[in-house]
């Protein structure tokens, strides 16, 4: 089959046009049950959480929260935000500047019984960059932006 | 004085940029005068040179009295960090993009002897364009320069995760990728003011796009191997928005690196070439605008700086909303492209242009949403790998699926594809599928991506059969390297998402650890001490059937600043890599995290090779066209 030249250009626009409508289609599709959203313990506390669901928790480690458990390689701890106090468990080497009065974000699911199962852990590297606001999702982000 | 000769610098080569982009846009009208365009874009060029080699003088002798160096640098670092302590920060940065920006244009000058007069004037005038709006960012927004009385005694010091022989040179390959790509927009732009797009516009342009292309991959290549061993966590590409902000510009080069050889060699594929040239640059100033304004990390620390955040984005929207502009004026200007039927090597390479422009499409939405939302409703979300993976890996199999068809196409119509060559990938294909049901636990795309790209080392190879080795030209080779390049990183990249073993553990000293084929003996730790650091190091020997190797991972502590860096050990074997990390101490016990990981290799192995695929086609080009002139050609 061949196509006479202005039929062609009219081809290719549209084909280039269902692939742009395409592509924001399936980015939508991926996006409606795959971004992750930002909670504090203030929500959670406020029933502001869905249990099950990929989220990031943000707050502060609650001064005397840290358990180290006896495999050595797990963790519980409290994030809060002054409001809401959330348990978080953690299995893995948590980062070096993970420690107690600190922001940190734990990436992960909230289980029914209240506690974050967090499957990651991201703590502030470098006073330095530490955003105005405290607990903000910035802390890392700002870290991996001046890293690279 | 070193900074005042900078600064001073800066400010001439600005005004020559402007004098140069008043030149370009008087043309004719000056007679012999607008001959001086390309003289004076090369003095440009030298100068931002100067600006920029005064920039690393100061870092290099630590000159306290200036802000930045304060700021950044550290008398105790080694040599090497002071030198490249000069980029590792916002204004050196941006000081290094304009450099390459400028020294560009003036290689475009020097050497660019092929095109119209006319349509090289034009670009070059574009070119002084772009590089005005970054010297007036840099100079008001970004001034490197800036004094600081009474100069401190120390300076602060470079992050210490940046103290990288590795990523010491990173930054600069990824800038001169990125800014290399200003020129294909730059000549994108003049062609449609002087309505000479065509086949002379797109080789005078595929050099250029060959080496950004080239430079961009290294570059990416390299800081995702830097992020695998010093970040500590294992993983290779982490889909973090900085990264998605090289990987963009790198898939609009990679689509206009095909569309520009049906230009060149068909005369088809004007307009979506131009647009795609003009997409290119302006998603690598996008991902400048989302790196540097530091929207990334939160609209609101937009508002923190909003000089430059706002700065960097009307740059953005004046080149890129005028370049937009420009096209939708001219467009009907540029004539219809010599037709082709569906089944043909322009139409496969229509068809890989969708792909890559469907792959980019969703990279983009998944890197701005985050930001769109918060600005619209305050949520905070974050987009991760979840997403992308979900979205790109599918499309990534399409398009090696459609490399075991397309190189073998003949160029305006095939009207008999040969389906015999084609069905040995496909049969490679097949097998390789059922062989990964020896390891019956992986899941389906990882799977599916092992057998693709066993198929597709078949097909890379196949434009090789029939021809005699020693008369294939240098692009063919390059095109071959490349696309095994792909198969080659995609064989790492389904293993290390599948095949990976993983083990965590306190250990006691004496303690032996089982990860995958390996056995781990925990030998215990010893401090040990660096020229700005100190570090406890752990002592590992990791044995499999008859070899042993000592592993000794490290924790380390900065103190300026007071950072804890982790540094990995990594034992690498043909089949695989062994990385091994050290955590922190429990009571007797040490943490102890170790990853078993088959082929990851393969993924920057694959990476390299994809990038020298496209030095040999440039090499190939500027030989087969050195010395051809192509002004007639152009008239044509």
């Amino acid at each position: 089959m061949s196509l006479a030249p202005k039929h062609q250009r009219l081809v290719l626009v549209l084909l280039a046009v269902a692939a742009l409508i395409g592509a924001v289609m399936l980015a939508m599709w991926g996006l409606s049950d795959r971004a992750a959203y930002f909670r504090t313990p203030q929500d959670v506390a406020a029933g502001r959480a869905e249990v099950g669901v990929p989220l990031r928790l943000g707050g502060m480690v609650e001064k005397g929260s840290i358990q180290r458990m006896p495999d050595g390689v797990s963790v519980a701890f409290v994030l809060t935000d002054g409001v809401g106090r959330v348990p978080v468990t953690f299995t893995g080497i948590v980062p070096d500047l993970f420690k107690e009065n600190s922001g940190a974000i734990a990436e992960g699911e909230l289980g029914r019984d209240g506690t974050f199962a967090a499957t990651n852990i991201l703590a502030k590297h470098d006073e330095r960059y530490m955003p105005p606001q405290m607990g903000n999702q910035a802390a890392e982000m700002m870290t991996r932006e001046t890293v690279k | 004085m070193i900074a005042e000769a900078g600064l001073a610098a800066l400010w001439l080569a600005f005004s020559l940029a402007l004098l140069q982009f008043g030149l370009a846009v008087a043309g004719n009208r000056l007679g012999d005068l607008k001959t001086l365009v390309a003289p004076v874009a090369v003095a440009q060029g030298i100068l931002t040179l100067f600006a920029f080699a005064m920039l690393i003088w100061l870092f290099v002798r630590t000159d306290l009295s200036v802000q930045l160096v304060a700021a950044n640098s550290h008398s105790a670092k080694p040599f090497i960090y002071r030198f490249s302590g000069a980029w590792g920060n916002h204004e050196g940065s941006m000081l290094l993009w304009v450099t390459v920006l400028s020294a560009a244009g003036a290689l475009l000058a020097l050497f660019e002897r092929r095109l119209p007069e006319r349509s090289l004037r034009a670009t070059l005038g574009a070119q002084a364009l772009l590089a005005l709006g970054f010297f007036g960012f840099l100079l008001i927004a970004s001034n490197p320069f800036t004094r600081l009385n009474p100069a401190p005694p120390q300076g602060q010091g470079l992050n210490p995760l940046l103290q990288d022989p590795g990523l010491a040179f990173h930054p600069p390959t990824l800038y001169l990728g990125y800014v290399g790509l200003s020129i294909a927009f730059s000549l994108a732009v003049g062609a449609l003011i002087t309505r000479e797009v065509g086949p002379a516009m797109a080789r005078a342009m595929r050099p250029w796009v060959l080496g950004a292309w080239v430079l961009l991959t290294v570059g990416i290549v390299a800081g995702s191997y830097w992020a695998y061993y010093e970040l500590g966590w294992g993983g290779w590409w982490f889909w973090d928005p900085v990264e998605n902000a090289s990987l963009m510009p790198w898939l609009a080069a990679t689509a206009l690196l095909h569309s520009i050889n049906v230009l060149a060699a068909r005369g088809s594929l004007r307009a979506w070439t131009v647009m795609l040239a003009v997409v290119a640059f302006s998603m690598s100033m996008i991902g400048t605008f989302l790196v540097r304004s530091g929207i990334l990390t939160s609209v609101h620390s937009f508002a923190v700086d909003p000089t430059r955040g706002g700065f960097i984005l009307g740059l953005l929207i004046f080149y890129t909303g005028g370049a937009l502009l420009l096209f939708a004026l001219r467009i009907a200007s540029v004539r219809e492209g010599a037709r082709f039927d569906p089944v043909s090597r322009e139409g496969a390479l229509v068809a890989n242009n969708l792909i890559l422009s469907v792959i980019l499409g969703t990279v983009f939405v998944g890197t701005l949403y985050p930001v769109a939302v918060e600005a619209v409703s305050g949520e905070k979300i974050s987009v991760g790998p979840p997403y992308f993976n979900a979205v790109t890996g599918p499309l990534v199999l399409i398009l090696a699926a459609l490399l075991f068809i397309g190189p073998l196409l003949r160029w305006r119509r095939d009207t008999r594809p040969n389906l015999r060559r084609i069905a040995v990938p496909a049969l490679v294909t097949l097998v390789a599928f059922a062989l990964t049901f020896v390891a019956p636990e992986m899941n389906m795309l990882p799977r599916l991506g092992l057998a693709f790209a066993a198929g597709l080392i078949a097909a890379s190879v196949l434009p090789l059969v029939g021809r005699d080795l020693r008369r294939t030209p240098l692009t063919i080779w390059g095109m071959v390297v490349s696309h095994l390049g792909i198969a080659v990183a995609m064989i790492g990249a389904a293993s290390d998402a599948s095949l990976t073993r993983e083990t965590l553990a306190a250990a006691r000293i004496g303690d032996v650890l089982t990860v995958g084929p390996w056995q781990v003996r925990f030998n215990g730790v010893d401090p040990v001490a660096g020229p700005n650091w100190t570090a406890i190091e752990g002592h590992l020997v990791a044995t499999r059937g008859d070899t042993a190797i000592r592993m000794d991972p490290q924790s380390r502590y900065f103190s300026s600043p007071p950072t804890e860096t982790n540094e990995a050990a990594i034992a690498t074997r043909l089949d695989g890599q062994l990385y091994t990390v050290i955590g922190r101490r429990e009571g007797d016990r040490w943490q102890l995290r170790l990853w078993w990981k088959p082929m990851v290799t393969f993924i920057w192995l694959g990476g390299a090779l994809i990038a020298l695929g496209g030095l040999l086609a440039l090499i190939g080009r500027l030989r087969r066209e050195r010395g051809r002139p192509l002004v007639a050609e152009a008239r044509a």
